[in-house]
Order: structure tokens, then sequence, then C-alpha cells
């Protein structure tokens, strides 16, 4: 019985899938503009989501420097926007963030715990309040201005970036590395022991979640036209991924995706007409998970689910 | 001379902002140091202290140390309580050391975003400040507002009181018997819950104390909260994890580095906080009086 549900289950899923990409593929030429704008975010909170789950899930390393890296791939497209054309910006964008990830994860993940907590939200504060004063003294101006792209653009941009981040992230999961990680997250030193290069794998990892936030950063600035540090570094940037994650669940690869999104709904419908609202419903839930939800809105499902089929296990 | 005064300008200045800084990391180190919760919602305590003193003293005409006395007090009582119900129920559930830690700091994030919201929603996101004793003392030739130096007196005097309460009482010494080794100090007769609920208590009651001596200094926000959080870590950090000796001196050094700094640019001083904090990790994350 559960043999036909997994051989059933997996063509099923993936025609789903494909269908959901055909969809979002031609949603611009049927949907409202207003609608496309309100996807561009929603896919952008869960590109960022699902990049910090990349590291971050399966290592228990709770990384805040999501903003630091996001920031970079904006001020990128700040500065090269003028003189190059856009896909080589957004390269250029997560490129950039890559070797910065890739240097604060040699420095950095021997820092465990707490360490690596505050470490990574200290980097991404000190690039925030650094570019802050670089700007108001040395060139005068706070915020920059940047090249416009059509909406239409970014949003098809974005997409390929989403889709790029779940097929990275399933086959990080899938692959030996991924097992590789999970095992990090599980025993460091043992995973030391069977003989894992620990620090090659985190900072590899690290630095490949930083890639797709640098990129993202690099195309939400054409859209945004104007940057300032306090949009680029904001610290929101780097708890939201860290809730949205945990909201929906860090186990499955759909955990982060659906705790994203509807994350990034309610803030799109909350935040214009009651910003302390949203924000407080945003802490309660916080609270609210950590308590009585570990695994998160899919882990509760899956249990549901699991539960209700145990149960028709036992009658038979 | 002109040297002279401007040495001591800066020097008395950094002790001002070391008292607080000293207070402020006190209460943090505490609450992670003991209970192991990384309280980023430390700020929003203070922020409440300070604007509950504003408000007093603009609505009512309350001295704003007579607010410092009912402010501590209050916090007090709703540390403890929160420590009761939240985090006592999140040490209860997870398995291991470092699932709590992670699990409390983010649910202290949850806190963070409610109190400050609330706070938002109470007292909109406008600056506020007020003047009180604002006459001008000369020391030296160096001149400073009165209510800077009673700031300075009362963090002093806050923080040796705190100090003897520890080493020297039967509930300090059980504090940092839990401190030490929750588990064998449960054996010997300490009542854990109790005293880390308390833990906590102490660390929301210093940011009791700290936000009404902020607020006659300072100008104040709502959004003030995560600034005073993030020094207080790098205070904490400085000093040594679990050392509250580590935590007073650290407090101290971190106002005359900031005070030195802002001699020069004011604008660099959160800055110079940042790299002497990261530099600090990386090579020595133990601190000054960490083991």
């Amino acid at each position: 019985m559960n043999r036909v549900g997994i051989i059933f289950k997996k063509p099923f899923s993936l025609g789903l899938l494909f269908l959901a990409l055909i969809l979002f593929a031609t949603a611009p030429f049927y949907v409202q503009p207003y609608l496309v704008i309100l996807l561009t975010s929603v896919f952008m909170y869960i590109i960022i989501t699902v990049s910090w789950t990349i590291f971050s899930g399966p290592t228990h390393y709770i990384s805040l420097a999501s903003a630091a890296f996001f920031g970079v791939g904006v001020y990128t497209s700040a500065l090269l926007g003028k003189a190059f054309p856009l896909p080589v910006v957004i390269i250029a964008g997560s490129l950039i963030s890559f070797v910065l990830a890739l240097c604060i994860g040699l420095l950095t993940l021997r820092l465990r715990g707490m360490y690596f907590i505050i470490f990574t939200f200290s980097i991404s504060e000190l690039m925030r309040n650094f570019l802050l004063w670089w700007e108001t003294t040395m060139t005068g101006t706070v915020g920059r201005w940047v090249v416009m792209v059509e909406h239409v653009t970014v949003y098809y941009v974005i997409l390929v970036i989403f889709v790029m981040v779940l097929l990275t992230a399933y086959l990080i999961r899938r692959s030996r590395f991924g097992l590789a990680l999970r095992s990090i997250g599980e025993q460091e030193e043992a995973a030391t022991h069977i003989g894992i290069n620990t620090t090659v794998v985190k900072t590899i990892t690290f630095a490949i979640s930083a890639f797709f936030m640098g990129a993202t950063g690099a195309i939400m600035a054409t859209k945004w036209k104007y940057i300032d540090p306090r949009i680029a570094f904001d610290p929101l940037l780097s708890f939201m991924p860290v809730l949205m994650a945990i909201f929906g669940g860090t186990g499955q690869l759909f955990g982060p995706v659906f705790g994203a999104a509807i994350f990034a709904y309610l803030e799109e419908i909350l935040t214009t007409k009651f910003p302390y609202y949203y924000m407080l419903l945003f802490g309660s839930i916080l609270i609210v998970v950590i308590l009585f939800l570990p695994h998160g809105m899919v882990g509760l499902v899956q249990k549901w689910w699991g539960g209700g089929l145990n149960r028709k296990n036992a009658n038979s | 001379m002109r040297v002279f005064t401007s040495v001591l300008d800066v020097v008395i200045g950094g002790l001002i902002m070391g008292g607080i800084y000293a207070l402020i990391a006190v209460g943090l180190g505490l609450q992670y140091g003991v209970g192991r919760v990384l309280n980023v919602s430390h700020g929003e305590f203070i922020m409440i202290g300070a604007f509950a003193t504003w408000s007093l003293y603009t609505l009512l005409g309350v001295s704003p140390l007579v607010s410092l006395i009912l402010c501590g007090p209050v916090l007090f009582i709703i540390g403890f309580l929160i420590h009761r119900t939240l985090f006592q129920y999140l040490r209860g559930k997870s398995e291991s050391a470092g699932a709590f830690a992670d699990s409390s700091l983010l649910a202290s994030f949850g806190l963070l975003f409610i109190i400050q919201n609330l706070a938002l929603l109470i007292w909109k996101a406008d600056i506020r400040g007020y003047s009180y004793l604002n006459s001008s003392v000369s020391i030296f030739g160096a001149i400073f507002a009165a209510n800077r130096l009673v700031a300075l007196l009362f963090a002093v005097v806050i923080s040796l009181v705190f100090y003897v309460f520890l080493t020297r009482t039967r509930l300090g010494k059980a504090i940092r018997a839990a401190a030490e080794d929750p588990v064998t100090a449960q054996v010997m007769g300490v009542n854990i819950h109790r005293v880390l609920a308390i833990c906590f208590g102490l660390g929301a009651l210093m940011a009791g104390f700290a936000g009404p001596l902020i607020s006659m200094i300072y100008e104040i926000q709502p959004t003030m909260g995560l600034e005073y959080t993030i020094i207080a870590i790098i205070v904490v950090v400085l000093g040594g994890l679990g050392s509250i000796t580590g935590s007073l001196i650290g407090g101290f050094i971190l106002g005359l580095i900031g005070s030195v700094v802002t001699y020069f640019d004011p604008g660099l001083s959160l800055i110079a906080y940042y790299v002497i904090f990261i530099l600090l990790l990386l090579i020595r994350p133990t601190g000054i009086l960490g083991k």
C-alpha cells in the first residue's frame, strides 16, 4: 500500500511543480500588474529564506548575516548598474556576496552557538553603520539612485533565481554533501572523526547561501530605485528568514517556502496600513511557534497526516 | 591647561557612559551567564523604563529619581513572571542546553518585537526628551550637566550594591552556584527554577534602573532598545561571559573607548564598538576575565 503511494506520489508532485512553474511563468500575461509586484516580493522572501535554510537548517548554525549579503548585492547594483547590463550586475552581486561569505566563513566558522549568532549579526550591523558613516561624511548623500528596470523583468529574474535556489537546495539535500551537513548539525566532532572536512563543507555551503542572497539584493535594488544603507542592510532582513523558516519548519524543503510565502503575503497586506500591528503579530507568532511547534507548520501537518495513517494501519 | 580639560572631559564623559554600560551589561550578563537566555529584548526593558520615566515626568511632574525606584521593582516582577512562564517552559522542553540557548534567543526576539511595537503604538515613533537637573557643574575647568553626574553616581552605587548582594548574601551565593553548575546546585538544595527566574528578574531590574538614568541624559525613542542590547552584549563578551566583575570593568572600558572615539567623530563610536567586538570574538572570545 505504502509502496504504491510512493511510486504514485513522485510523478504526481513533479507534475504539480511543473504546472505551478508554468502558471507563474505566464502570470504577467493575465494577472494585474499589482499582483506581479506582490509575487515578486513574496518570491524575494522565499529565496532569502530557502537560501538561509540551505546552510542554517541542517547545521543548526543560526546565521544573522542575511542582511549583509543582501545589502552587498544591493550596493553592487547601485554602483555598477549604470555601466553594465543587468545580467552582469546580478552575477557580480552574487559573486561578491559569495566571496564575502567565504571570507567570513573561514574566519568565523570555528565559533559556535551563541558566538556565531552574535558574530554574524555584528558583521551585518558593522557594514550598515560603516556605510552610513561613509555616505554621510565622505560622499555627502546618504542614499543612491539605482537604474530602474521594468517590473516584469524584475519578476522574471526573481523567478529564475527562485527556481535555481529550489533546485540547489533540493540537490544539496539529496547529495552526500547534504548528508555531511546534517551530520555536522547532529554532532560536529563525530563528523570530523568520520573524515568530513567540516570547515570546507560549512564554508562552501555558507557561501552558496550568500550567493543567492546577493543575487536577490542586486535585482531588488533595481525595483526600489532609491536605496540607502538602512534599506539595504535592514536588520529585519536577517531576522525574517529565521522566523519564516522556523515557522514553516526547516526539516522539509517546502517548510521554508510555505513559511516565507505566508509571512510575505501577510506583510504585504498589513505593513502599509498597520505596520506596528504586523510586527506585533510577527513577534507573537514567533513565540507561539517556538513554544508549541518545534517542527513548524509542515511538521504539524505531517504529524496529523502521519497520525491519520498510523490509525488506519492499526485498524486494518 | 586646554589639553588637560579636554582629557578630563573625555575621561569623565567616558566614565558616565561606562557607568550606564556597566549597569545594563550586568543585567544581561546575569540573564545569560546564569539562565543561558541571551535576552535580546533587554534593551526593550530599558526603553520601557525610559518612557515610563518620561511620561511620569512630563504628565505628572514625578522626579526621574523617584521613577527609578518605581521602575526597577515593577520590571523585576514582569521579568520574573516572563521567566516563570515562557523560559521555564522552554527550558523543560528543550533536549539540550544548546537547543535551549537557540530557542530562548528566538523567543526573546519575539519579546523584542512585541514590546517595541506596543511601545510604538502607545508613545508613537517620535524622539523624546526632557530637561532635568540641567545646571552645569564645573570639575577642574571641564563643564558637565548635573544630571550626567547624578546618573554616574547612581550607576556606580547600584552596581556596588548589586555586587555586594551577589557576593555576601545567601541568595547571591545560590545564584553564583547556579551559574557554576545548575544540576549540582539543585542537588545541594537550590530551588533552580526560582533562582533562574530571580536572575531574569534582576536583569530586568537593572534595565529598569538604567532606563530612567538614560532618559535623564539622552534623547529616547521606542526603537532605541536594540542599540543598548548590542552594547550590553559587547560589554558582556568583553568582560568574559558569566563574570559580573568582568561586566563592570568591561562597561567602563567600553565607555572610555566610546568617549575617546566620540571626541574625534561621534558617528564612529558604534562602528568602533563593532570592530572591537569582532576582533575580540576572533582573538579572545573568552574576554578579559573569562576562563
